[in-house]
């Protein structure tokens, strides 16, 4: 099951692990990106944290962490072909995978219906 | 309410001639220097730029400013030596149908604006940035009306780029391949009366077409429906002129900056120089004459980042990786698809502007290894024989 943030990002929970990247929405407007730094791994993030940025052509956005929780693990293969991100952007173009603090938590975020709403889709 | 919904309300968004065949292009509309302009369209800002360097790319650039400058006594002399007042170009040695760059320059040496200037046999045709036309066209007239009636030309403007530019346009107009860069002519264009110039922003090969407004989407759908030409938007305008090194007035270019330190003494022409037979007599011509002759505290150069992360406009430069002296600041900067590599400009102070120089971008609290270079970082491709 996914959940979806305002800031467009994706979680998908495994246990207590969520793995986390843009929406297909945010990577169409971000447009053919060309940069992509990701958390370091063990790194603490509350939410509303900055966790990730991403660079298009044009210009710099953050991506926040949507919940909180500890960096299990990152895509490094976006790192060295952001391109993946455009092309796959919720599935092969995930960005980091967070241990949550309180696995809970996930459930309180928007479902799929409610993003959609969001973004007009 | 954000600052832009406050401004576009103050002042409505202008629209150009080719506004419904941008959005029927699928174009993503932004608002930039008080028109709305096509970002980018369907394909997106790294293809429309790599199409451009490949094949040949159509822009609208109908939000700037195309001003007449003729001369009352009909002598077209007369208005090339008050121009000559404003800019420290040598406009009376402009032959007939050809082009130069110029630039418009304050008391203090500034630059008010860069320009082209066309000699259209009888008056100078002149080509300036859309966010300066209004303050442009109130300088010349301040300076002018006695001498030349000054006309703003609310004519379309489309810029034809790439290697395949010249075929396409001589599919329509085959007098357009025997024009050299900078080359002035007027040519029937799908049935409408142009005024071509063999230039651009790219640093390709290409034109810049002026067209009555009311033909400027005849004529563009004319060229569009030529397979080698897609329409690109300002995003890879911006990255296009970037990766040749050239300024973007308002950006690397200011009314704080003088055409030496901006590396834009080459358009001082020599006749305008120290011991030229026109030497000065244009706005600030002793503070740019001296720069000339005595050099200058800091430079424009390129910057080429290492690794990936582009280094965009404002980064601080320092000269060593603790963010101790500083060196200098980045004007343009962004991520070079030709090159796939990030590709910045900036201002260095002048010890530190040799190319090879390794300085340190600060970028969200890291320093970036950043190595001074020359510019461009794509070679030129101009028609020049």
């Amino acid at each position: 099951m996914l959940r979806f943030t305002e800031d467009h990002e994706w979680l998908r929970l495994d246990g207590d692990i969520a793995t986390i990247g843009i929406t297909a929405h945010a990577a169409q407007q971000l447009g053919d990106l060309v940069f992509v730094q990701l958390p370091d791994i063990g790194s603490k993030l509350a939410k509303g944290d900055g966790a990730a940025v991403v660079e298009s052509v044009k210009a710099a956005s953050d991506v926040y962490a949507p919940i909180a929780g500890e960096v299990a693990e990152v895509n490094d293969a976006i790192v060295n072909d952001p391109s993946i991100v455009n092309a796959d952007p919720q599935n092969a173009g995930w960005f980091f995978k967070l241990k949550l603090a309180d696995p809970k938590a996930f459930d309180a975020l928007m479902d799929e219906a409610a993003y959609n709403k969001l973004i007009g889709a | 309410m954000s600052q832009t919904d406050a401004n576009t309300m103050a002042h409505p968004l202008k629209r150009t001639p080719l506004y419904d065949l941008h959005l029927k292009l699928g174009a993503r509309m932004v608002p930039f220097a008080g028109y709305e302009m096509p970002l980018q369209y369907t394909a997106g800002i790294l293809k429309e730029h790599l199409h451009t360097r490949a094949s040949a790319g159509l822009f609208d650039v109908s939000h700037m400013g195309q001003i007449i400058v003729r001369p009352r006594s009909g002598v077209l002399a007369d208005a090339g030596h008050a121009l000559e007042q404003l800019v420290p170009a040598d406009i009376l040695g402009l032959a007939p149908a050809r082009q130069r760059y110029g630039l418009f320059t304050n008391a203090a040496g500034g630059i008010l604006d860069d320009l082209m200037i066309s000699n259209r046999a009888d008056h100078y045709l002149l080509i300036v940035n859309a966010a300066r036309k209004d303050a442009d066209e109130a300088h010349l007239r301040t300076h002018l009306a006695p001498i030349c009636e000054v006309q703003r030309s609310d004519r379309a403007l489309l810029a034809l780029q790439g290697p395949k530019a010249e075929a396409v346009l001589a599919s329509l107009a085959p007098a357009c391949a025997s024009m050299r860069f900078m080359d002035v002519r007027e040519m029937v264009i799908a049935g409408a009366a142009c005024i071509v110039a063999r230039s651009g922003y790219t640093g390709e090969d290409g034109f810049e077409i002026s067209v009555p407004e009311e033909a400027a989407t005849r004529v563009a759908e004319a060229l569009l429906s030529h397979a080698d030409v897609a329409p690109v938007g300002l995003g890879a305008r911006d990255s296009l002129r970037l990766e040749a090194g050239l300024p973007l007035y308002g950006s690397d270019l200011d009314e704080a900056t003088t055409p030496v330190e901006a590396d834009l003494s080459w358009a001082i022409s020599k006749v305008r120089r120290t011991g030229g037979l026109r030497s000065g007599g244009f706005p600030g011509s002793d503070i740019i004459l001296g720069q000339i002759a005595n050099g200058v505290l800091r430079r424009r150069a390129g910057l080429r980042p290492e690794g990936r992360q582009p280094v965009r406009e404002g980064v601080q430069l320092f000269a060593d990786a603790e963010g101790g002296e500083q060196a200098g600041a980045v004007t343009s900067g962004g991520f070079g698809p030709s090159i796939q590599a990030p590709v910045s400009m900036g201002y260095l102070a002048t010890r530190f502007a040799a190319p090879g120089t390794r300085l340190f971008a600060e970028v969200r609290g890291k320093y970036i290894p950043v190595e001074a270079v020359t510019l461009p970082f794509v070679a030129h491709r101009y028609k020049r024989d």
